[in-house]
């Protein structure tokens, strides 16, 4: 049976979405390795994309309006075209992110993170979670499993304390070590940032449940933790 | 303003089951829409409201509709004073051949009002209720058939109201009609659930989310699912609702 028109539409929507997606995971990726390899020319190249993140979001704001206007979409259609609109804002957030992660490799960084530093900061442990976080928040849109999504929040939750104990640490190495204070303030913001790509993780998780199975979960972190 | 209470009703055309088992209530001062694909009973429920399937030969309804609380089945019911009460407003426009004035007066001349400047009142109360009195104050003595097909739509909901009935059944009262007159009588539904009961039919679901408080889809003589408009187009129970809706079977 030919399709229906609107089902070609809304394929259309959600091969765009993938392919910010896969551009949003590039950069996150390549952000990764080049803040724990201390790779300024990936870094550089994780800047130079940022522009096309951007580029891309437009481009997939524009066709879920053109969706929305020219289709007049309800009920599953309908959350499909609003919850896009927000994941497509999210995934451009944590773009800005991982450029954010770059810049500060680019800029602020004078050498690797020592090692000992790295673990009791529990940096890759934290950029392992977020990046898992970004995964399931994937899969869950690809396969239409929003049990997949709720992993997701508790995983937040883990990403949190991480974030939240690396003041006292950070402090501590400014301490310990004064000349390196303006690098350790840099990779606290570093850090921040990628507390905060889990938030945005969480947001889409969010949206997906919406999207899915109709039900908000946003400002409610009752319902999140029943997951 | 009453409430439309229906219980364990059915409807058959000879042996065709054409309402089953339907069982709701249509709340006063809303607007419930029917919905649902050709031949699904909607049109044939609605005309069960003010008895004009009594006209249809070889019918046969069981179960219970009471208006305002009154079984409008009932042997004691005059029904012509039950379509007074309960108006309707058809597909395509039907004024009388006769004046813009003469369209509303018929109906309270028929029903023996002789006092001229009540009627005159009446015909302006009405007209202005149905949001065409600007346009036609300084021709009602033209033929109604000058009036544009949406002007001439809004003029036969005029002729209902005129009457003061309570419920105003409307069955698809839009399909004949421009894109700029439709809209202009579905503002004029949104203005008149302040005082009547409103329930309309309609083939075009944009005007169902767009008009109505309450929806409600039928398919093969059942009724699906009934409830909040908001709750039918964003998240509806059932899953032939979602797939009706969403353009995917009907």
């Amino acid at each position: 049976m030919t399709p229906l028109h609107i089902d070609t539409e809304l394929y259309k929507l959600k091969k765009s979405l993938q392919e910010m997606w896969a551009l949003v995971d590039k950069q996150l990726s390549k952000s990764q390795s080049a803040l724990f390899d201390y790779d300024k020319a990936l870094a550089r190249e994780v800047l130079s994309r940022e522009k096309l993140v951007d580029a891309y979001e437009l481009k997939v704001d524009a066709e879920c309006e053109n969706f929305i206007a020219l289709n007049n979409p309800v009920a599953i259609d309908l959350r499909l075209a609003l919850a896009y609109i927000k994941i497509n804002n999210n995934l451009e957030r944590i773009g800005d992110f991982a450029e954010g992660i770059a810049n500060f490799v680019h800029q602020g960084m004078s050498e690797k993170i020592p090692e000992d530093l790295l673990k009791e900061l529990r940096l890759e442990e934290m950029f392992q979670e977020v990046i898992k976080m970004f995964v399931y928040a994937k899969e869950a849109i690809d396969t239409e499993d929003s049990s997949l999504a709720e992993k997701v929040f508790g995983i937040d939750f883990l990403v949190d304390n991480i974030n939240s104990s690396s003041f006292k640490i950070i402090a501590k190495a400014i301490v310990d070590n004064p000349k390196k204070a303006e690098e350790y303030l840099y990779l606290l913001t570093a850090i921040r940032k990628l507390e905060r790509i889990g938030d945005r993780c969480s947001n889409i998780a969010e949206e997906i449940v919406f999207y899915l199975d109709a039900k908000v979960l946003k400002h409610n972190d009752s319902q999140k933790t029943k997951k | 303003m009453y409430n439309i209470e229906t219980k364990n009703l059915d409807f058959y055309y000879g042996d065709f089951h054409a309402l089953k088992d339907i069982s709701m209530t249509i709340e006063k001062n809303e607007v419930t829409a029917f919905i649902g694909p050709s031949g699904c009973g909607k049109s044939t429920y609605l005309r069960l409201f003010n008895r004009m399937n009594d006209l249809i030969p070889n019918t046969k309804m069981t179960g219970e509709i009471t208006i305002g609380g009154k079984d409008i089945y009932s042997k004691n019911i005059l029904v012509d004073q039950l379509r007074k009460e309960v108006g309707m407003v058809f597909q395509k426009p039907n004024p009388f051949p006769k004046t813009i004035f003469e369209n509303i007066a018929y109906g309270l001349r028929v029903n023996g009002e002789k006092d001229k400047a009540f009627i005159e009142a009446t015909v302006e109360d009405a007209l202005k209720g149905a949001a065409l009195w600007t346009e036609v104050k300084d021709k009602l003595k033209k033929s109604a058939f000058e009036l544009s097909g949406g002007q001439q739509q809004r003029l036969c909901i005029a002729r209902a109201l005129a009457v003061k009935p309570n419920v105003i059944l409307m069955d698809e009262p839009c399909s004949a009609l421009d894109p700029i007159s439709t809209l202009k009588v579905e503002e004029l539904i949104h203005e008149l659930k302040e005082k009547y009961t409103i329930v309309i039919v309609t083939h075009n679901m944009q005007q169902a989310a767009r008009v109505s408080d309450k929806t409600a889809f039928f398919y093969l003589g059942e009724l699906i699912e009934y409830g909040p408009t908001a709750k039918i187009f964003t998240n509806p129970d059932k899953e032939a609702t979602q797939n009706y809706i969403t353009g995917r079977f009907g």
